[in-house]
């Protein structure tokens, strides 16, 4: 299949980590290939591989083995700066301790990548009020996120995460910080991001929350130990809807 | 515009921490304001010494005999140097340090200076009250004086002292003039002398010999040419022996303190580039305990495209913001510091707005400068370490 057409591409990707004279694996011949408008959860107990592989997927680090392809750019040998534009351009991100910056307010939270991309302050203004609108936060813009709730504060994310309109929005545990109802509505959140034509990568340990993507990708000991989309397993019986 | 941002930036990060930002810019504050202060005295010291100088007048030439082997100026000498281009007045001058003048029971030590009516003009020296000396006065030999304003305080204090007399080394002298008051310039107080007539002093302390004779140019240029001639009348007249006189006019004086203020200033300013390394040194200890501090910001900044550029330029605007500020502050203490040397203790102070420029740059060069390590420490760091970092 041509590479431009899917989104993320890997091909026997390894990464080992050095300190010294101790080396370790944390990822083994990981072949994965994402397509436009996906909606994937990436699952596995800690220590699986699974920070790794968003690492690797959020272009954080450099692996040490094989290709990795995103929307059509090799990303393997990039040095820092250019790994940088990349997650400016490309990738959304939303963590689990939100990391906004407390000093800002949450319209320069979520302005900051438009600047780091070179958008006018104006234009970039205009389009983090409509992303922030987008997501209901607009009698937030003036606040700091220090005064905002949890969900707000993710949605504040989440906001930051579109407002570049990336190739995939990575998720790291979304809602690990949330309480259940409201860990539901970021999760409902993603979703109608994903219908809207999104693709979204949500990296989770709950399989409950993973069962909210269309297909799920379980990580074990650094390899990846099956791939099935939602779909299928319930044709099958294997969930339930 | 995007500057604008980061600038914005700096600012909201330097106003979130108001206690650290105040302490770091001290040492800036302390620094430049001492250079403000000590620069704008020693300039000060600089342009009063300049002034005092000129206003002595700059087409003024002055001789010394300055050997003691040889005999002062004869009258001939004087007529002689009266006939040279470019020279209009010339006035010999015999003056005596340390005279006690008398008036009833008061006494007070002062310096004499005997000349001709030339001197004033040559001198620039204007009578408040009364007369100048007259030519008359100097070929009668007459007992008069004109003296300067702390004679009169000390001596006739609440009164009129022109027609009532002093008493020089026993000899009465009738006080015709009173002298303007000049304030002390270089060489001591312009107020604390009396003036008699050459011809008159050449009895009274019984000498011939004057030793000192200004001469007035009749222009600037003038001046020099007459600098020349006499050069060379007095290299004739001491068979080439240099070191028994000097010639010097007004530009070489100048010149000379000049020099001497410079170099002074030029030290006070060493010492206050000092106390600004020391700030500077301030600032980038901070900035890398700031750099450690958020780690975690700057790894967020990474994820969301931060170059390492971007970030550096970040560090770099907040110290050298801390350092402007800082300047700006230690300018305007600097200048406070400086009036209230002036008004205090009635020195000069002269703030020159290449000093304020200079102070400008120099502590954004500081905040650069020492900006620069915390800045590309930031800058380098790993962005999956930095989101880790708690």
């Amino acid at each position: 299949m041509d590479k431009k057409e899917k989104v993320i591409i890997m091909n026997n990707v390894g990464k080992v980590y050095s300190t010294g004279k101790n080396k370790y694996r944390a990822l083994n011949g990981i072949n994965l290939e994402i397509e436009k408008g996906e909606f994937v959860a990436i699952v596995g107990p800690s220590g699986a591989g699974k920070s790794t592989l968003m690492n690797l997927i959020g272009c954080l680090d450099t692996l040490t083995e094989g290709e990795y392809y995103l929307d059509g750019i090799s990303i393997g040998k990039m040095k820092d700066n250019q790994l940088a534009e990349i997650r400016n351009r490309k990738i959304g991100f939303i963590f689990q301790t939100y990391n906004l910056i407390n000093k800002l307010n949450v319209l320069e939270n979520v302005e900051l990548p438009l600047i780091y991309m070179g958008i006018p302050i104006n234009e970039a203004r205009k389009r983090a009020t409509s992303a922030l609108q987008k997501l209901g936060l607009e009698s937030h813009l003036k606040h700091k996120p220090t005064e905002l709730s949890g969900g707000q504060m993710q949605r504040v994310a989440i906001a930051r995460a579109i407002v570049t309109n990336p190739e995939i929005i990575l998720a790291d545990e979304p809602t690990g910080a949330l309480d259940s109802k409201t860990g539901i509505e970021v999760l409902n959140i993603l979703k109608d991001l994903n219908k809207e034509g999104n693709t979204i990568v949500l990296i989770t340990h709950d399989m409950n929350i993973a069962l909210n993507a269309k297909r799920i990708i379980t990580v074990k000991d650094g390899e990846i130990v099956s791939d099935s989309y939602i779909d299928k397993l319930k044709e099958v019986g294997a969930c339930e809807d | 515009m995007r500057r604008l941002i980061l600038f914005k930036m700096a600012f909201s990060s330097i106003a979130s921490n108001k206690i650290r930002t105040f302490l770091t810019m001290l040492g800036i504050i302390i620094g430049i304001s001492s250079v403000i202060t000590l620069v704008g005295l020693g300039e000060g010291t600089k342009k009063k010494v300049q002034e005092q100088i000129e206003s002595l007048g700059t087409n003024l030439i002055t001789v010394n005999i300055t050997s003691r082997r040889t005999n002062g100026l004869s009258d001939e000498d004087i007529e002689l140097i009266k006939t040279k281009p470019g020279i209009k007045n010339v006035a010999p001058l015999l003056n005596q340090n340390g005279i006690i003048v008398k008036s009833g029971t008061k006494t007070y030590s002062t310096t004499v200076e005997a000349s001709t009516p030339e001197y004033f003009g040559i001198r620039k020296l204007e009578v408040e009250s009364g007369r100048k000396l007259e030519k008359d006065d100097i070929e009668s030999r007459r007992t008069v004086s004109i003296i300067g304003q702390d004679i009169v305080t000390e001596l006739f204090p609440l009164q009129n002292p022109i027609g009532q007399s002093i008493n020089i080394q026993g000899v009465d002298f009738t006080i015709v003039g009173v002298l303007k008051s000049q304030g002390s310039s270089v060489g001591g107080s312009g107020d604390d002398r009396v003036i008699i007539p050459i011809t008159t002093a050449k009895r009274l302390f019984k000498t011939d010999e004057v030793r000192t004779i200004f001469i007035e140019g009749t222009s600037r240029d003038d001046t020099q040419l007459a600098r020349g001639y006499l050069e060379l009348y007095f290299n004739n007249r001491f068979k080439g022996d240099t070191s028994q006189y000097r010639v010097f006019d007004q530009t070489s004086l100048l010149e000379t303190a000049t020099k001497t203020t410079e170099s002074m200033t030029l030290m006070l300013m060493g010492i206050a580039a000092i106390s600004l390394l020391v700030g500077g040194i301030g600032i980038m200890n901070i900035m890398l305990v700031a750099v450690i501090e958020r780690t975690r910001e700057i790894g967020i900044r990474k994820a969301l495209g931060a170059k390492r550029r971007d970030i550096m330029i970040q560090f770099l605007i907040e110290s050298s913001t801390v350092s402007l500020m800082g300047g700006i502050l230690g300018i305007i203490l600097g200048y406070l510091l400086a009036n209230f040397f002036k008004s205090m203790l009635n020195m000069s102070v002269y703030i020159s707005l290449n000093v304020v420029l200079f102070a400008v740059a120099f502590s954004i060069f500081v905040g650069i400068f020492f900006g620069i390590y915390p800045a590309s420490r930031a800058s380098k760091l790993n962005p999956i370490d930095a989101l880790r970092y708690e």
